[in-house]
C-alpha cells in the first residue's frame, strides 16, 4: 500500500496561502461559506472573482483542485436538473411535461456557481495546510469551548495521532490481507453480502492489533509524563505574524463588500 | 518523613534506584470471568542500581523483568515493598511527574511509542508535558537528535525511517527531558541486526559521554557482555548478577536458566571442557584468539624443545576449532 499517502490533501507549495496561520485560513474559509449564501444574482461575481484570486496565490494547480469537485459532481448535476426543471415561473422552453422556466434557470446556475465555489473555497484551506497544523489551529480556535467542558485539547490529541497512525493500520491491513490471501481467503469474488462476510477475518485481527497498539501508546505516552492539557507548553505555539493581520483585514473587507452587496444593492 | 528520606538517600548516595523486597500480582480471570487467579510476576526482588552504571537485567520470556523496568519508573506500583527513584518513592502520587522524568523508559514496539507524525515535534513531547518553555524545547530537542545522531531526520516522517532509526528517535524523545537514567525494555527486540546495533552504540555512547545511568533489559547476550553489572531474573526472582565476566564463567548455571550465552564464551566453555587452559567468561573475540595463541605458542616451544608435541590431542582440539 502506498506509504507516501498524504491524508486530507494536502499540496506542498511555497506560497502565501500556506505561509498563512491555520487560525486565520479556518477563520476565512468559514466567512468566505457565509458570504456566499448571502449572494443572489451578480453577488456571486464578487465571490468567484476572491475564490479566483485565492487560487492563484496558493499556486495550488486549478486541476490538481478541481479533483476535489469531481467527488460530488452526481449532487451538483442532480441539484442542478431538478432546479432547472421542477422551479415555477416564466417558461422558456416547453416539451411535454419537461419545462424550463426563466427562474428555473437561474436557480441552477446559482445553485452550481455555489456548490463548486463551496468545494473550492474548502479545498483551498486543506490544500495549502498539513493536517497537524490544521489540528493545532482548531485547538486554538476552539479553546473557549473548555469553560463549557468540552475536552478540546483531547479532541486535538485524538486527532494528530489518528493521523499518525493511519499510514501504520493501513500497511497492517495489507499486511493481515496478504496473509490471508496466503492461507486461501478470498475478498475478491462474490456478492456483496459474501464480500463483506469475508472482511471479517481481515476486520478481527486488525482491531484487536489496534487495541493493543492504542494500550502500547498510553503507556509510552504516561511515561513520558503525558497528563492532559493542563501545564503543558507548546514547541510550535502558533504566532501571528503581521502577513495573518493583512490577510484578516482582506478577509473583512471581502466580508464587509458582499454584506453590502447583499443589503444595499439587493445583489 | 521528609528527613528520613533525606538522610538515608545521604547514606545510598551512589544508588539512583533502589529496589526493596518488591512483590507484584496480579489477577487473570477465567474466560466466564468468575475465578480469579492470582499471578505472582515478581516475587521478592532486592537490587540497587548505581549512579552513572550500566546495568542489564536478563531472563527469558514471562520472568518478570518487563515488569519489573515498568516499576522502575511507577507505571506499576508494587504490591509489596517499595520502589525508590533517586530518592522518591513510587508509589508517592507527589512525585510522580518527578520520577518519570527522571527515569525515562523505551519500549520494545518502535512504532506503538511515537506520537507525533514529524521526528523533531516527537523529540519535542515530553518536554511540553513538563511544562518547558518553547525555546528550551528547542535547544533540548536540537541537542537530544544530535546526541543520538538523529539530526538529518529531524523534519522527516517517522513512518519512512527504519526500526533502528525510530528506537533512536524514541531514545532522543527520552533523553530531551533529561532524566537521570533511561529504562529501555528490550528495544532491540523487534529489530534487525543492523538496527539492533545500533540502537545499542547510541546507549553505550549516551552512557559513556553523557554519563546517564542505563537499565537495558534485554534477552540478547551479546548486547550485555559492555554492561558493568548484569542482573538475571527467573521466575519473578533475581537469581544471579554480577560483572559480565562473573555471570559468562558460569555457562552451565545460564543454560540451566534456559538463557544462552554469547556464542565466543560459549566456544571458551566447550574449548575448557575439552581440556585446555583457557579462562572462564571469555566475552570477546579477541579475548579468545588471545587465549588459544598463548596456548599454541606453548604447544610450539613444547615442541621445538622436545622434538615432539607434548600433547597432541590438545594441538588438534586448537587445529578443529580454529578451522
Amino acid at each position: 500500500m502506498d506509504k507516501n499517502l498524504t491524508i486530507g490533501q494536502y499540496y506542498p507549495a511555497d506560497s502565501v496561502i500556506h505561509k498563512l496561520d491555520p487560525r486565520v485560513k479556518l477563520i476565512g474559509t468559514l466567512l468566505y461559506i457565509i458570504s456566499l449564501f448571502l449572494f443572489h444574482t451578480w453577488g456571486y461575481v464578487l465571490g468567484v472573482g476572491f475564490l479566483a484570486v485565492m487560487i492563484i496565490l496558493s499556486r495550488v494547480p486549478f486541476l490538481y483542485m478541481l479533483r476535489g469537485v469531481k467527488t460530488i459532481w452526481l449532487i451538483l448535476v442532480l441539484t442542478m436538473v431538478f432546479n432547472l426543471f421542477l422551479t415555477q415561473g416564466t417558461i422558456l422552453w416547453q416539451a411535454g411535461i419537461f419545462k424550463i422556466t426563466y427562474e428555473g434557470l437561474s436557480m441552477a446556475v446559482q445553485l452550481g456557481i455555489r456548490l463548486v465555489a463551496l468545494i473550492l473555497g474548502a479545498s483551498i484551506m486543506t490544500l495549502t495546510t498539513t493536517p497537524n497544523k490544521l489540528t493545532d489551529g482548531m485547538e486554538s480556535l476552539f479553546r473557549p469551548l473548555k469553560v463549557v467542558h468540552v475536552p478540546v485539547h483531547e479532541i486535538a490529541m485524538m486527532m494528530s495521532i489518528a493521523l499518525r497512525f493511519i499510514p501504520i493500520l493501513m500497511e497492517e491491513t495489507d499486511k493481515i490481507k496478504k496473509a490471508q490471501m496466503a492461507r486461501g481467503a478470498d475478498f475478491e469474488s462474490g456478492n456483496l453480502i459474501t464480500k463483506a462476510k469475508a472482511m471479517v477475518p481481515l476486520l478481527v485481527p486488525l482491531f484487536v492489533s489496534a487495541f493493543r497498539r492504542a494500550n502500547d501508546l498510553a503507556m509510552a505516552m504516561e511515561a513520558r509524563c503525558y497528563h492532559g492539557g493542563e501545564g503543558r507548553t507548546q514547541m510550535k505555539p502558533l504566532r501571528y505574524e503581521s502577513r495573518d493581520y493583512v490577510a484578516l483585514a482582506v478577509l473583512l473587507a471581502y466580508f464587509g463588500a458582499s454584506i453590502a452587496v447583499h443589503a444595499a444593492l439587493g445583489w | 518523613m521528609e528527613n528520613s528520606i533525606t538522610e538515608e538517600n545521604k547514606k545510598e548516595d551512589r544508588d539512583i534506584i533502589r529496589v526493596d523486597d518488591v512483590r507484584y500480582d496480579y489477577q487473570t480471570y477465567a474466560d466466564d470471568g468468575e475465578e480469579a487467579e492470582v499471578t505472582h510476576a515478581i516475587r521478592g526482588v532486592d537490587l540497587q542500581i548505581r549512579d552513572g552504571e550500566f546495568a542489564a537485567i536478563l531472563g527469558h520470556n514471562g520472568s518478570g523483568k518487563s515488569t519489573l523496568a515498568k516499576h522502575l519508573n511507577a507505571l506499576l506500583l508494587p504490591t509489596e515493598g517499595a520502589v525508590w527513584v533517586t530518592g522518591m518513592n513510587t508509589a508517592d502520587d507527589e512525585h510522580l511527574w518527578d520520577i518519570r522524568q527522571n527515569a525515562g523508559m523505551v519500549f520494545q514496539n518502535p512504532d506503538n511509542q511515537i506520537v507525533a507524525s514529524v521526528v523533531e515535534e516527537d523529540v519535542g513531547f515530553g518536554p511540553e508535558n513538563i511544562g518547558v518553555p518553547t525555546d528550551e524545547i528547542w535547544t533540548r530537542v536540537g541537542e537530544a537528535l544530535e546526541k543520538t545522531g538523529m539530526t538529518a531526520y529531524r523534519e522527516h516522517s517517522p513512518n519512512r525511517l527504519s526500526g533502528g532509526q525510530k528506537q533512536r528517535v524514541a531514545i532522543a524523545g527520552v533523553m530531551a527531558m533529561k532524566p537521570r537514567c533511561i529504562i529501555l525494555d528490550e528495544p532491540t527486540a523487534m529489530l534487525d541486526p543492523n538496527g539492533r546495533k545500533e540502537v545499542i552504540h547510541a546507549v553505550r555512547e549516551l552512557n559513556r559521554k553523557e554519563g546517564v545511568t542505563v537499565i537495558l533489559i534485554t534477552h540478547y547476550m551479546e548486547e550485555v557482555i559492555h554492561a558493568d553489572r548484569i542482573f538475571i531474573m527467573d521466575e519473578g526472582k533475581l537469581v544471579m548478577q554480577g560483572t559480565p565476566r562473573e555471570i559468562f564463567s558460569q555457562v552451565e548455571k545460564l543454560q540451566e536458566l534456559r538463557l544462552d550465552v554469547p556464542q565466543v564464551t560459549r566456544l571458551a566453555h566447550l574449548l575448557r571442557k575439552d581440556g585446555l587452559d583457557i579462562p572462564e567468561g571469555i566475552l570477546t573475540r579477541k579475548e579468545l584468539v588471545r587465549a588459544v595463541c598463548r596456548i599454541a605458542g606453548l604447544a610450539d616451544r613444547h615442541v621445538e624443545r622436545r622434538g615432539t608435541a607434548a600433547d597432541p590431542d590438545q594441538v588438534t582440539v586448537i587445529q578443529d576449532q580454529m578451522r
